[in-house]
């Protein structure tokens, strides 16, 4: 196991895409230290910006990180196998593409977290930010697969252009949750603020706790007594089941429990 | 054979005693490349770039301690444009496209690329005084107003888009034959083309009339484009080529619908191999994930609403023009984008004589200019060719007249259709060859003629193209190993067209552009301080 901790109070972003399992495996430690990573528009070794050392006797987690990396950037970025955790708040893109492996954050998480990732787990035990499991700005491949857990809230635009895997919320969401997603899971457990769904082709969103306000573009179905989270899952309602988004002709579905939204009372009568 | 250089212009000889000497035995040596048709700068390019910081996160580019930093990958900012045409051996592009009211903005993004000569083409094919005159028949006032434009944006050549269809587009309409009326001007793209055809002759134009078909990008349009090309055969005076059809891959389909889409190369290439008033270049498809963008706004529409109504742009250009951007992904396994590679090269292959045809990618429409080292492979390689087409959508395949298709490029063809051919139309008297006299742009790449056989090693040939030994722009050199080693300001070439007598301009213009024009009469020429390094080339007109 690499142990990784600060060696000072970083006042500007470090990119450091090299914090990786898949990067460090096989190499000596004296190798892991001259890694070139970036501090604003510096470039400098993880040498000079973090204490390194290694136990040989841990295998599992590869990596731990401890302190305050929320201004660390692309920590796991793109990882195929390998656990890291960091004991702290990590920073924005943190597991940006991964393809495998866990990553888990004993605090709050960035912008983008998880952002375009295929496959394997990011546990946060915190809060996380905007575009949690988004793509890059203009991007239109989302996340394809695996699965986000989150103990706190998340920011706005979570989970845009999704098109696979899970995200699940123990708090609430902002605006524009499952933005324009094709297909996948979000659920969400307290609140959810205005537009969720909005373009929203496929996949379901369930929410519940309240929505703010739907989009005038969904339209009830039906009322279902549960849904399936997972293969292993299920959410108890009753829900109200909406369909949308209309205007980009989607099927996808919005679960919203039935207990807490009383404001749908009224699209009962379109059943 | 030694090519000497003095004063940025190729001579007879130099004094070799104290001459710098470049040993370019074994290697090949060509003028600069000039593309005739690549969309560099301009608001169409601008609104591309914001559009998509998606295209621009995949190719970041660092500076270094001479060049600048930028993006690429398919809509490159400014100074890597002008970096990556020098890598290729290209010292003159072509920016074919400009709006009359964004010239000013196409200009300083122009002065803003380095190592290559560059001109704009002006958007006239759907401007209202021109259409006017064209309607009233009084084509030597078009002329004279044409003229007065072409100096006021300070541009090279008329640029004709759909014509008739960018008008109708205001009203959300489009024309869809050579004969179809355009709403409120009693004309018909025929009499706009035609029209043009005369006028840019009258002018004494160094170019032919630019032409972006009507129709392009549908199925079954090549019935248009030889419709196009017959009309222009009563314009002809058996000189010189009096019109040039650009990416003419998009204009040359066949069948009836995207179900039946097929090829219709062959018919293009047979009348162009029987005529010869005309030029084309191919725009051809690279397979990448690129930006459309063009002032054809029906023709993006249409793109957008079969490519699954990605992010776009789409406007009206006030009285002059449209325009729309979408990005595109231009895949090997679908059928319609392969047989559009292959069209390309099948028009490429089948047309006989290389001065009538020349290389471009409409960059980026159908792929990012340095994917011009790839498009070469294919063209002097047939085995190139075949491994691509391996990889490409089985029902494309059996569609595809590659197969039975020979030729390969010389290298001499080769330069033909990059620069030679390109300068010829174009009017570019001193480039595009390495005579006595010419500028002394010249590329040398790491291919050796002699020992080579092109065809088969294609590989190491394509990258040689793609990094240039050294490329050498006015006497300068800029490029050494691949590297850029100066970065001279390019030049922006434009035309003073003088006739005879001033067009007309009255109260009753200026009155029309205060009333349809956003901006005032007095604002709107590009005025001296807007070309950091202008060249003036002056043409008298013959009205």
């Amino acid at each position: 196991m690499i142990t990784i901790t600060p060696k000072r109070v970083f006042t500007v972003p470090v990119q450091a895409a090299c914090i990786s399992a898949d990067v460090f495996a096989g190499k000596p430690l004296e190798e892991i230290k001259k890694l070139s990573i970036t501090e604003g528009k510096e470039t400098i070794t993880l040498d000079d910006a973090f204490n390194i050392t290694e136990d040989k006797t841990i295998e599992t987690p590869n990596i731990t990180l401890t302190g305050d990396f929320s201004k660390v950037k692309r920590i796991g970025q793109g990882m195929k196998t390998g656990e890291i955790i960091i004991n702290g708040d990590a920073g924005m893109h943190t597991g940006e593409k991964l393809a495998g492996g866990k990553i888990i954050v004993n605090g709050n998480s960035g912008g983008w977290t998880g952002s375009e990732m295929k496959k394997g787990l990011i546990e946060i035990h915190g809060n996380s930010g905007d575009y949690t499991a988004s793509p890059y700005r203009g991007t239109s491949t989302g996340m394809k697969g695996g699965v986000i857990t989150i103990d706190g809230n998340v920011g706005t635009d979570v989970g845009c252009y999704l098109q696979g895997g899970i995200i699940r919320i123990k708090g609430s969401a902002g605006r524009y949750l499952g933005y324009h997603m094709l297909d996948g899971t979000i659920f969400v457990e307290k609140d959810c603020a205005i537009r969720a769904g909005a373009c929203m082709t496929g996949g379901k969103i369930i929410i519940n706790g309240t929505i703010e306000l739907l989009m005038p573009t969904f339209t009830i179905d039906s009322i279902k007594p549960k849904v399936k989270i997972d293969a292993t899952q299920n959410a108890q309602g009753p829900f109200y089941v909406f369909l949308g988004d209309i205007a980009e002709r989607g099927t996808g579905k919005i679960f919203a429990l039935k207990a807490t939204n009383p404001a749908f009372k009224d699209y009962e009568k379109y059943l | 054979m030694d090519i000497a250089i003095k004063d940025g212009k190729i001579v007879k000889k130099v004094n070799e005693s104290n001459a710098k000497i470049i040993d370019a035995s074994g290697l090949t040596v060509m003028a600069g490349g000039v593309d005739i048709h690549s969309h560099i700068a301009g608001s169409e390019v601008n609104l591309g770039r914001m559009i998509r910081p998606d295209d621009h996160v995949k190719d970041v580019v660092k500076k270094t301690a001479l060049t600048r930093s930028g993006t690429g990958y398919s809509i490159p900012s400014t100074y890597v444009t002008g970096y990556r045409y020098s890598k290729m051996g290209y010292t003159t592009v072509m920016n074919p496209s400009m709006a009359a009211m964004k010239a000013k903005h196409a200009h300083e993004e122009l002065n803003d690329i380095p190592l290559i000569d560059k001109a704009s083409f002006t958007l006239l094919g759907d401007w209202w005084f021109a259409l006017e005159n064209i309607a009233k028949g009084d084509l030597e006032e078009c002329a004279r107003l044409i003229a007065w434009m072409i100096r006021g944006t300070r541009s090279y050549a008329i640029k004709i888009v759909n014509p008739g269809g960018l008008e109708s587009w205001g009203f959300g309409r489009n024309v869809h034959s050579l004969d179809d009326e355009v709403p409120n001007f009693c004309l018909t793209p025929r009499d706009i083309i035609t029209g043009m055809a005369k006028v840019n002759t009258m002018l004494n134009m160094p170019h032919t009339i630019h032409l972006h078909t009507n129709n392009l990008g549908v199925p079954g349009n090549y019935k248009t484009t030889i419709d196009t090309m017959r009309a222009l055969e009563s314009v002809y005076q058996g000189d010189k080529p009096i019109g040039h059809i650009t990416h003419i891959q998009f204009s040359s389909f066949a069948g009836d619908s995207w179900a039946h889409f097929k090829s219709g190369a062959e018919e293009i290439a047979n009348y162009l191999n029987a005529h010869n008033h005309m030029t084309v270049d191919i725009g051809q498809v690279t397979f990448a994930d690129t930006t459309t963008m063009t002032a054809d706004g029906p023709f993006e529409f249409a793109l957008y609403e079969l490519g699954g109504h990605n992010k776009w742009v789409n406007s009206d250009v006030e009285t002059e023009a449209s325009g729309g951007i979408i990005p595109f992904h231009f895949k090997k396994k679908n059928a319609v984008n392969a047989i559009q590679w292959s069209i390309g090269l099948e028009l490429s292959l089948m047309i006989k004589d290389p001065w009538k045809w020349f290389m471009t990618t409409d960059h980026p429409n159908g792929g990012p200019f340095f994917h011009y080292p790839r498009v070469f492979a294919w063209l002097y390689s047939r085995k190139a060719r075949e491994a691509t087409l391996k990889k490409c959508n089985k029902k494309a395949q059996k569609k595809s007249l590659l197969p039975t298709l020979d030729r390969e490029y010389t290298l001499y063809e080769l330069a033909i259709v990059t620069r030679a051919g390109t300068a010829k139309a174009l009017g570019l008297k001193n480039k595009g060859h390495l005579g006595v006299g010419a500028e002394a742009d010249v590329s040398i790449y790491n291919i050796n003629p002699e020992t080579t056989d092109i065809a088969q090693t294609y590989k190491p040939v394509r990258k040689a193209f793609g990094n240039a030994a050294y490329t050498i722009k006015d006497g300068e050199i800029v490029v050494k190993d691949a590297e850029i080693v100066a970065t001279p300001p390019g030049r922006t070439m434009w035309l003073d067209v003088q006739t005879k007598e001033p067009c007309r301009i009255d109260e009753e213009m200026k009155r029309k552009f205060k009333e349809y024009w956003t901006i005032e009469f007095d604002n709107y020429p590009v005025t001296d301080h807007y070309i950091k390094v202008p060249e003036k080339i002056t043409i008298k007109a013959s009205v």
